[in-house]
């Protein structure tokens, strides 16, 4: 079986995997990183969503063989080593953007990508046609629209602190 | 720390876990030396089984096992159990045909379990599955109820005459016919409710595990409801008794009804786990979900409403037919009948109403609950309904709501069909959702979107809905097979913290922080001293689950039970260390005081002489702080409220977008606004997906051609609006918290808003009704023929 070599959340590691093995496959199974999730078999959902090479990709659609020298990052290795939370998992919290939390992983990792490539900042229309590649069938995205409108402030440096929800 | 108690906005503390990747649902637990089980499924609605050759299947590599019905049957397992009997217009009892665990002798829709291989890798257990032959004779399927329905159809049971599964009926027909007889004018419609699939992220999973030293399983499953599993699968399918069976709900990835059901895959893995002495898991594509998760609604009706000269409504006729798929699912009966038709007063005063439901097999996925759950299908046909009327009255769509609305000081309101409300101001909801969407001056945004050209509409639906279910004896006289009621236990520990323990289950709903807001608001503690449990029969003595939005009504009112047992016992143990009576005791903020003292004990001080029973009243009370409560119902509760939808329509495309929602609802008392708002926001855009993207498609022979997030239209982020969420409360008069429910009212509400508001936006082109989908198509055919017919005007 081939081996893949690359690096996870900043940790070198070294697979073996199947041709046929998925990235989601290895991370869950092999790696058991199951803060990544799968929830179609379409790539239609995006619950998959990480970032490879800081970029984000729906991980049931590469081939973990396809990874090779990459740099990938999961939910699993967004906070900082100290606890602290991304701005985007602080705001997610703060806003209620997520309840039975499935969708969630994909929604926050897509949600850090789009505000990175948006430095100029993105409107609620712009964040919910972001969001096209994201399924949640819990919030309504009401709350997830919110939550990625405050977190884009902070992460271009727009706001100190995360504007607070409403009460 | 900020106010934490009662009507604040907590933030979750379950979102932590959630965040970071640490959550555990089912499909993250992973056994030691687990197997992997893949379902190899009918790929025909409807097909004998000649023969099924599975050697080539075993002689593949990693696997371990193949098993067919027959293995099953061999071995006597039963079939899938049905949990509420409905009777015929004549007291016989429904259709109940046998539901095996895998197929046997036939298949009777696209999907159903025909054989299961459990290999030592996912990959092998599916690579094996392609080799299983299966001789199939192909029958003729009876795809809709239509076609089932026709003379000579095909039998989806052999046994079942006209794939009638019950016949049933509602109200006093006498009294309907009459008051139609002296009727004003006559509103009728005839409507689908489409049918749909409720696809929960998260899809399905079960992992079984069998100890051979002990005898005892063990069952992770995504499941709301573990001990309805335990008690189904032990007591009819599997035999196993409930000491000998644990199972586990972890972390759920939402619900919405479909997984409070017994599924077959659930049975097989704790079957197979036992058979082979090795953990086995399997879990769902997405692809499965779509052919074996229950579906939801598909009602095919047609009413009347009887009016008055005045608008007023003297009385209503419903006729239904309702779709069980092929299989009676856990609850599918009690859903159009007992769920729907007791529902049909509404929010109104119509004193007389007859309801006639015929159930139907057909060759496709069964049916069942689905948010809701047969009030989003009364509501629907309600409210659609109502609006015609003031069409054929010429009265304006909120008057003649106001001028039938039951009045706030006629609770408690006997309903014409069973129901009792109990409390309710349906003016001050809808008053509240006027003021909030500029009802007023709508006509105004109206004539600007002409100028934009588009067709701009509004939509309006004052709903009600019963949840909180329910009372035993009730249900059980309408033919329910459980109890309804709701269990807790508080553990109150040596030092001080409470453990909490509650039968209900969270997937998305957030009980982990309103259970811990309920309970230190009651025992005066900080919540970071309560944890909340649930989601395992090892650990929750008792529970009936999450379902009809039911968790804080009934799983809440038992905390509060339990809670009370807690402080009177204490209140003894303080009388005893504070040498004083008990009836001077008053337990205020967390201490026991002697009344019109400084004299006081703390909960923890309480807590540890109850553990540490040195100094206590040894000879009447007994050591330990720790109570189990059951709390049945003595009602259902009924939340209401008014929402309205304005959408705009691009004449051209048909699109519709719909550009404001508004929503105000009574559900009664609210602990967490925040989650209350996230609870109804999720519930209408499941409501705004029903009206405009959602719909379930099989083809003539059976096939499900919406069978994938690819073809069935999940609503996305950009088809949705902002939702504008409001509460005007009234108290529950039954439960001591005064809750209703917030659960499901959205996607009950919703619906009607939206089609009323596309119907409005119409209004030139001749349309008095649209069925949901409202797809752009099926709107572009609409002006497309309206402008044909004005220009030949």
């Amino acid at each position: 079986m081939p081996k893949v070599s690359l690096t996870v959340n900043g940790k070198p590691v070294t697979v073996e995997v199947e041709n046929r093995t998925l990235l989601v496959e290895m991370l869950r199974e092999q790696l058991r990183l199951t803060g990544t999730h799968v929830g179609c078999d379409t790539s239609q959902c995006g619950a998959c969503v990480v970032h490879v090479n800081g970029a984000s990709v729906k991980s049931c659609t590469i081939l973990a063989v396809q990874c090779e020298g990459a740099d990938v990052l999961t939910i699993e290795g967004l906070a900082s080593p100290d606890g602290t939370l991304h701005p985007m998992q602080e705001a997610f919290r703060e806003y209620h953007a997520l309840q039975c939390g499935f969708c969630t992983p994909g929604m926050v990792m897509s949600a850090i990508d789009l505000v990175q490539r948006n430095p100029q900042g993105l409107s609620d229309r712009e964040i919910r046609e972001g969001l096209e590649g994201n399924l949640c069938r819990c919030t309504g995205y009401h709350n997830i629209v919110r939550a990625i409108a405050a977190a884009q402030l902070v992460m271009h440096g727009k706001a100190k602190e995360l504007p607070r929800a409403a009460e | 720390m900020g106010f934490e108690g009662i009507g604040a906005s907590v933030r979750r503390r379950e979102d932590l876990r959630f965040l970071s990747g640490r959550g555990t649902y089912t499909d993250d637990i992973n056994r030691p030396n687990q197997a992997y089980a893949v379902i190899l499924r009918s790929p025909h609605a409807h097909a004998r089984i000649r023969g099924i050759d599975t050697s080539r299947a075993r002689s593949a590599p990693g696997v371990i096992a193949v098993f067919t019905g027959a293995d099953m049957a061999a071995e006597k397992i039963g079939g899938l159990p049905c949990g509420w009997q409905v009777k015929n217009k004549d007291g016989t009892p429904m259709a109940e045909p046998p539901h095996p665990v895998l197929a046997v002798g036939k298949v009777r829709h696209v999907g159903d379990p025909v054989a299961v291989v459990i290999a030592e890798s996912k990959a092998q257990a599916r690579d094996a599955a392609e080799r299983i032959a299966v001789d199939w004779e192909v029958l003729p399927a009876a795809a809709t109820m239509e076609a089932a329905l026709k003379p000579g159809a095909p039998l989806v049971h052999d046994d079942v005459p006209g794939n009638l599964c019950y016949d049933w009926h509602l109200g006093d027909k006498a009294a309907v016919e009459a008051a139609f007889a002296k009727a004003h004018k006559i509103a009728r419609l005839e409507l689908t409710n489409n049918r749909l699939i409720p696809n929960a992220m998260e899809p399905r999973c079960a992992v079984g595990e069998y100890d051979p030293a002990t005898g005892d399983y063990t069952l992770w499953t995504t499941s709301q409801n573990p001990h309805v599993i335990r008690l189904l699968m032990g007591a009819f399918v599997l035999n196993i008794p409930e000491h000998k069976l644990r199972v586990v709900a972890p972390d759920v990835g939402g619900g919405f009804g479909s997984k409070i059901y017994h599924y077959a895959e659930e049975a097989i893995v704790t079957w197979a786990a036992g058979k082979l002495k090795r953990p086995v898991k399997w879990t769902a594509d997405r692809t499965e979900s779509f052919m074996s998760d229950a579906h939801g609604r598909d009602h095919v009706t047609k009413a009347e409403l009887a009016l008055d000269d005045q608008g007023r409504f003297l009385a209503l006729r419903v006729r239904t037919l309702a779709n069980m798929g092929a299989y009676l699912s856990t609850f599918a009966p009690c859903v159009p009948t007992y769920l729907y038709a007791t529902l049909l007063a509404g929010v109104y005063t119509t004193p007389a109403i007859y309801a006639e439901v015929k159930a139907v097999f057909t060759n496709t996925v069964p049916v069942d609950a689905y948010r809701g759950a047969g009030r989003p299908e009364a509501t629907f046909l309600l409210e659609r309904l109502v609006d015609i009327a003031a069409l054929e009255m010429g009265m304006d769509r909120v008057e003649i709501r106001r001028r039938n609305f039951i009045p706030k000081d006629a609770f408690p309101y006997q309903t014409p069909v069973a129901l009792q409300y109990d409390s309710g101001d349906y003016h001050r909801t809808l008053d509240e959702a006027l003021e909030a969407s500029a009802w007023a001056t709508f006509e105004q945004r109206r004539a600007e979107a002409a100028r934009r050209g588009k067709l701009r509409g509004i939509g309006i639906s004052t709903y009600i809905e019963a949840c909180g279910i329910a009372p035993s004896a009730v249900v059980g006289s309408l033919g329910a097979r459980a109890g309804l009621y709701e269990v807790a236990n508080i553990r109150v520990n040596p030092t001080g913290s409470i453990t909490v323990f509650t039968g209900t289950h969270s997937h998305g709903q957030g009980h982990e922080t309103t259970f811990a807001q309920l309970v230190a608001d009651r025992f005066g503690v900080p919540m970071s001293q309560v944890e909340i449990v649930h989601g395992d029969t090892a650990k929750v003595p008792f529970g009936m689950g999450t379902y009809g939005s039911r968790s804080l009504a009934v799983g809440g009112s038992a905390i509060v039970k339990a809670a009370d047992k807690i402080i009177a016992k204490a209140k003894r143990i303080a009388a005893h260390l504070l040498e004083a009576s008990v009836d001077d005791i008053e337990f205020k903020d967390g201490m026991f005081r002697v009344a019109g003292t400084d004299r006081a004990k703390a909960l923890a001080e309480i807590s540890l002489a109850a553990y540490v029973p040195h100094n206590y009243p040894i000879e009447e009370l007994e050591p330990g702080l720790e109570e189990t409560a059951f709390y049945d119902p003595k009602n259902f509760t009924f939340p209401a409220g008014c929402h309205i939808c304005e959408v705009e329509i691009d004449p051209e495309t048909g699109e519709v977008e719909v550009v404001n929602f508004t929503a105000v609802d009574d559900v009664g008392r609210v602990i967490n606004p925040m989650i209350v708002e996230g609870q109804v926001q999720g519930g209408v855009a499941q409501g705004i997906g029903q009206a405009l993207l959602e719909t379930c498609v099989y083809d003539e022979a059976g096939q499900l051609v919406s069978g994938s997030m690819m073809d069935y239209t999940l609503p996305r982020a950009d088809d949705l609006p902002d939702i504008r969420v409001g509460t005007a409360v009234t108290m529950c008069t039954h439960n001591p918290l005064g809750v209703k429910g917030c659960g499901e009212v959205g996607a009950i509400g919703a619906p009607p808003a939206v089609i009323g508001a596309v119907v409005d936006a119409l209004r030139d082109y001749g349309v008095r009704h649209i069925d949901m989908p409202a797809t752009p198509q099926k709107i572009w055919r609409i002006i497309q023929a309206g402008r044909q017919r004005l220009a030949a005007e």
